[in-house]
């Protein structure tokens, strides 16, 4: 007793390098200004709150930028469990963005409905600081602990509308089978420390080698299960569709692309950092759950007649092709391009994705419904939202020269470039559900070009100023993106992680 | 300082110039219609300016190689340039497609199809303009793709919003065959670039290193952008979009797609599909073949069940892109000159017939052949220029329809040293009856609209106007639309009847220009 606190006594503070982490302490130190404000402002001078918030955001982006800027190579903080490398601030900055256009889309949401402000711009912060977290992290313990920070304000955001049942039922949906996967994803973290007797992710890499036992080969099967949980992969999307679709659709946006992009980073870093010795296992079930992600997230997508629903499954079908390279990551040479095609995707997902929200939040303030017939007719009335709305769809569909074809281009060639059969016959069925998913985004762009206006109601939208700021940024990043492909493939082309695989 | 690069902003101009005019556009008011349609003008005028430009300055001595060489980065992470020149297969596609576009443009001055909107539906042209000309001009294959899916959305908005009853249909039918076709396409552009040594899109480069991959990895390769390109061009058995798209498409989108955008697919074989992979090419040739004269037999007969004036022409299209295609699978350079100049032939000629189909609606609303009739007493003049095209269309010497079917048919008599004779003299037999077939199909149809007398219900004699005053006024209605060749009419297509005849009497004019840059890629072929 007496030993351990002459222990404690002689603790000293590691050295800490604070510009590493000032996006993080800027967050952090916004959700504690939100959180004090919404106590003693009163309730009509609640909007200052998402100026904080956006503020905030866009403050944390600041040391993002410096760091990118900054000549110091990778900076190793707490014994190399918490990162700061290229990979880490490109994730950084794409969630902080991202993150600020979600405060855009939900601003005028939020302050017209009559529920809880202040609580709304905390959870959001708070998952974002476990985003930004969650890009650093090279420890179970930390990932875990960042995993956990993002996704229980999340559970909250979805439930937000509390007194709505669709609202809850989202939540209580979206809460147990996080925590179930939760719960999985640990134990297979509790079977690597076991073997390793570590929980620095490097460490795991010269256990997880060579002739795996049977312990291995099901630890790694479990953290894969369980990240394909978050990422709701198939079959454990159950929950995608039901929680984006009760969830305020602010949230809806933010768990679809944030959220989701988390998860993915969570995934490649444990794949390429922890356990990229175990490729033989889960290279073939990330085959699988890539291949059946496309095609039943598209095939489902094409009956919905709920636009949001219907954005539930296509973002189950994107994240089937943001699996997809992931498939052959440790084949041959194509290690560096498949983290190539993972970044870029979930850039030009992100811009394309969060525009299509701002979409359906514009639309429907006016028609106040979510069926994709309620988008009838719309360019007739409302032209500029209308070609924005078809920008979008032809992005998230990947036709060139708009963002997403870039994505969907970079997944083929990374998952070509390992020149192995089964990565052809992945290219050939990610092929093949790329036209199905004209299908249902087709379908939108008809309602909105070639069918009448539903009661013959084409009264204008009043699109609120920062939803259109959001509209703005997204559209122009979307056409942006595809014209000038090298950008988004240039944040991609990391070198960081690749040499796990040995070349 | 090279010569053949010399100028090389012409291309890169006379291929964006359409998208200023379409960011010009974008903040007029959609009320100012008659200004919209003048900017559009303007713009198609001073794209084709800057292409009569392009002519002048084309060297004709080396059509062989690329000219006006312009190469700049672009992705480099992917080691996709922009890379674009032009030679004398290119040249007279990129004009053709600038040409009609311009036509398209005087046409739509006073025929906006309904629902109206010429703001939008000027602006998808001139985009499309640019996606058209981009792909005849790009020289790394990534560059291609994306004007080759450049020219899908507008064309699909075009069919889908301006078309006819079913355009919903037919437009989402032409998207998904299309997009299933590139989707294939692009993962062999990808396999075909990893197999090269992942160096780069360059076509050039690619036409030089793609003979060395082993022959069985040609054949699958071959086989993704067969599908990409056959459903474009459109052969058989991946043609059944095309019917339902021109029918339903208007007459603009008709024009368009069958002037240029079905030359999309025949040239991407011409220049990526056969020089890159020339073995695969070889196994490839017959079957391309028996798929192509498959196409000219069954397009004859679709034509000749056809009841539709506009369906008619789409499946005749059908039939004339199966002796492209033919003079294409032969892989001799004599196949392949007679393939380009059909390409440029069928564009002038089908994209008149359907000029022609699309005015014969206006006036009598309807394009069934049953109803129409003697439009040589009615309408004189639209009527011989129907007569005209139609025999164009045929393949009659001195017209341009000649020249790219019979040296097809022609060339299927001694194919590339290999390939098998027999076959190829079996297909050259049948192919010469498609062109008996042709000529029943074309002059009956011919023959049923526009001889005789003109039917009661549109004004023919048989009509008693004492006996008929309750109707009167409805018949005054129907007779009122009917009228002879607008000016705009005449404007429009004044253009393509010259090119129809300077082309069929002079064809060497553009012989002498594809003639040495098929040499070129049959080179590549033969070695």
């Amino acid at each position: 007793m007496l030993s351990t606190l002459f222990a404690v006594a002689n603790w000293v503070s590691p050295a800490v390098d604070y510009h590493a982490i000032a996006p993080e302490i800027i967050v952090a130190v916004g959700i504690c200004v939100v959180l004090l404000a919404d106590l003693f402002i009163a309730d009509r001078s609640k909007w200052l709150l998402s100026t904080v918030a956006g503020f905030t955001l866009l403050g944390a982006f600041i040391p993002v930028l410096t760091l990118a800027l900054s000549d110091v190579g990778p900076r190793s903080l707490f014994d190399g469990r918490y990162v700061i490398d290229d990979f880490s601030i490109v994730m950084k900055g794409l969630f902080l963005l991202s993150a600020y256009v979600i405060v855009l889309l939900s601003t005028t949401h939020i302050e017209e409905g009559d529920y809880y402000q202040g609580e709304y711009w905390v959870l959001m912060l708070s998952s974002i600081l476990g985003m930004l977290m969650m890009t650093s992290s090279r420890d179970l313990v930390s990932i875990f602990v960042a995993l956990e920070f993002l996704s229980i304000p999340a559970y909250m955001l979805a439930a937000w509308r509390k007194r709505d049942a669709k609202s809850n039922e989202a939540g209580v949906k979206y809460f147990l089978l996080g925590v179930f996967a939760s719960a999985v994803m640990l134990y297979g973290m509790s079977l690597l420390y076991g073997v390793a007797n570590s929980t620095l992710l490097s460490d795991l890499a010269a256990e997880i080698s060579g002739e795996l036992t049977a312990i291995r080969v099901l630890a790694v099967v479990f953290v894969v299960v369980g990240f394909a949980f978050k990422v709701s992969a198939v079959p454990f999307h159950t929950w995608a569709p039901d929680t984006y679709e009760g969830a305020p659709t602010p949230v809806t946006a933010f768990l679809s692309v944030a959220s989701k992009a988390a998860g993915f980073v969570a995934l490649v870093t444990v794949l390429y950092v922890a356990v990229p010795g175990a490729s033989d296992v889960w290279q073939p079930l990330i085959w699988v759950l890539a291949a059946l992600t496309m095609t039943v997230g598209n095939v489902m997508a094409l009956r919905q007649t709920n636009i949001v629903r219907m954005l539930a499954y296509s973002s189950i079908a994107q994240g089937g092709f943001i699996l997809m390279p992931l498939a052959v990551a440790a084949e041959g040479n194509s290690s560096a391009a498949v983290l190539r095609s993972v970044v870029t995707y979930l850039i030009v997902y992100a811009a394309t994705n969060l525009g299509m929200f701002g979409i359906i939040l514009a639309v429907s303030r006016k028609t106040r419904s979510g069926e994709v017939a309620s988008f009838g007719g719309l360019f007739s009335y409302a032209p500029g939202i209308g070609a924005l709305a078809t920008i979008f769809l032809a992005s998230l569909a990947g036709i060139p020269p708009l963002g997403g074809w870039i994505g969907k281009f970079s997944a083929f060639q990374a998952v070509l470039e390992a020149g192995t059969t089964w990565g052809y016959v992945l290219a050939v069925i990610g092929a093949v559900n790329s036209v199905i998913a004209f299908g249902y985004y087709g379908n939108v762009m008809r309602e909105m070009w070639m069918r009448p206006v539903p009661n013959g109601d084409t009264s204008p939208i009043a699109t609120p100023a920062p939803l259109k700021l959001a509209l703005g940024i997204t559209g122009i990043a979307t056409l942006a993106l595809g014209i000038l492909p090298g950008v988004a493939l240039h944040f991609g082309d990391i070198a960081v992680f690749t040499s796990a695989f040995g070349g | 300082m090279d010569i053949l690069r010399d100028h090389n902003w012409v291309l890169s101009v006379g291929t964006f110039l359409p998208l200023a005019g379409v960011l010009v556009m974008l903040f007029i008011p959609k009320a100012e219609e008659q200004l919209q349609k003048a900017v559009a003008l303007i713009t198609a005028l001073a794209t084709l300016g800057v292409g009569v430009y392009t002519l002048t300055l084309f060297n004709y001595d080396r059509a062989g190689e690329m000219q006006f060489v312009a190469q700049t980065n672009w992705i480099s992470v992917i080691k996709s340039t922009y890379y674009i020149g032009i030679d004398g297969i290119s040249l007279p596609l990129y004009i053709l497609s600038m040409v009609i576009t311009v036509l398209v443009m005087i046409y739509s001055w006073d025929h906006i199809p309904s629902p109206g909107n010429p703001k939008a539906f000027l602006m998808l042209m001139l985009v499309l303009q640019t996606g058209m000309a981009g792909t005849f001009i790009s020289q790394d294959l990534i560059l291609f793709f994306v004007f080759f899916e450049l020219v899908l959305l507008p064309m699909y908005f075009m069919i889908g919003v301006w078309g006819g009853e079913n355009r919903q249909y037919a437009s989402l039918k032409f998207f998904l065959y299309t997009m299933f076709g590139s989707a294939l396409m692009l993962v062999a552009f990808l396999a075909l670039f990893f197999k090269t040594g992942a160096e780069s899109f360059a076509i050039p480069y690619l036409v030089e290193h793609g003979g060395a991959i082993a022959k069985n990895t040609q054949v699958w390769i071959f086989a993704g952008m067969f599908i990409g390109f056959a459903v474009k061009v459109p052969m058989f058995p991946f043609h059944t979009w095309l019917p339902d798209a021109h029918t339903q498409a208007p007459t603009q989108g008709s024009v368009i797609l069958a002037a240029v955008l079905l030359k999309l697919g025949t040239y991407g074989f011409i220049r990526i599909a056969i020089p890159m992979l020339p073995h695969a090419a070889r196994e490839w040739a017959p079957y391309i073949g028996l798929l192509a004269v498959i196409g000219i037999i069954y397009g004859a007969l679709g034509c000749l069940a056809q009841t539709d004036m506009k369906r008619l022409i789409a499946f005749s299209s059908v039939a004339h892109m199966g002796f492209v295609m033919l003079g294409i699978s032969t892989l001799t350079s004599f196949g392949m000159n007679a393939a380009v100049f059909g390409m440029v032939a069928h564009g002038l000629i089908t994209g008149m017939l359907f000029f022609v189909a699309g005015s014969v609606k206006e006036r009598y609303h309807t394009l069934e052949i049953a109803r129409l009739g003697g439009m040589l007493k009615q309408v004189p003049h639209l009527g011989w220029i129907l007569g005209f095209c139609v025999m164009a269309s045929l393949g009659l010497p001195g017209l341009a329809g000649f020249w790219g079917e019979f040296p097809a048919i022609l060339s299927a008599y001694s194919p590339l040293h290999g390939l098998s004779e027999g076959t190829f003299r079996v297909f050259m037999v049948i192919a010469a009856m498609g062109t008996v077939l042709a000529a029943a199909y074309l002059l009956w149809l011919f023959q049923r609209t526009a001889f005789g007398e003109p039917k009661p219900e549109f004004g023919g004699p048989s009509s008693d106007s004492h006996g008929q005053h309750d109707h009167a006024s409805h018949d005054d209605a129907h007779h009122s639309d009917i009228h002879d060749v607008t000016v705009y009419e005449w404007v429009a297509w004044t253009p393509l009847l010259i090119g129809i005849v300077v082309f069929g009497v002079m064809p060497n004019l553009l012989f002498k220009l594809i003639d040495p840059a098929v040499a070129a890629i049959v080179s590549h072929i033969g070695g």
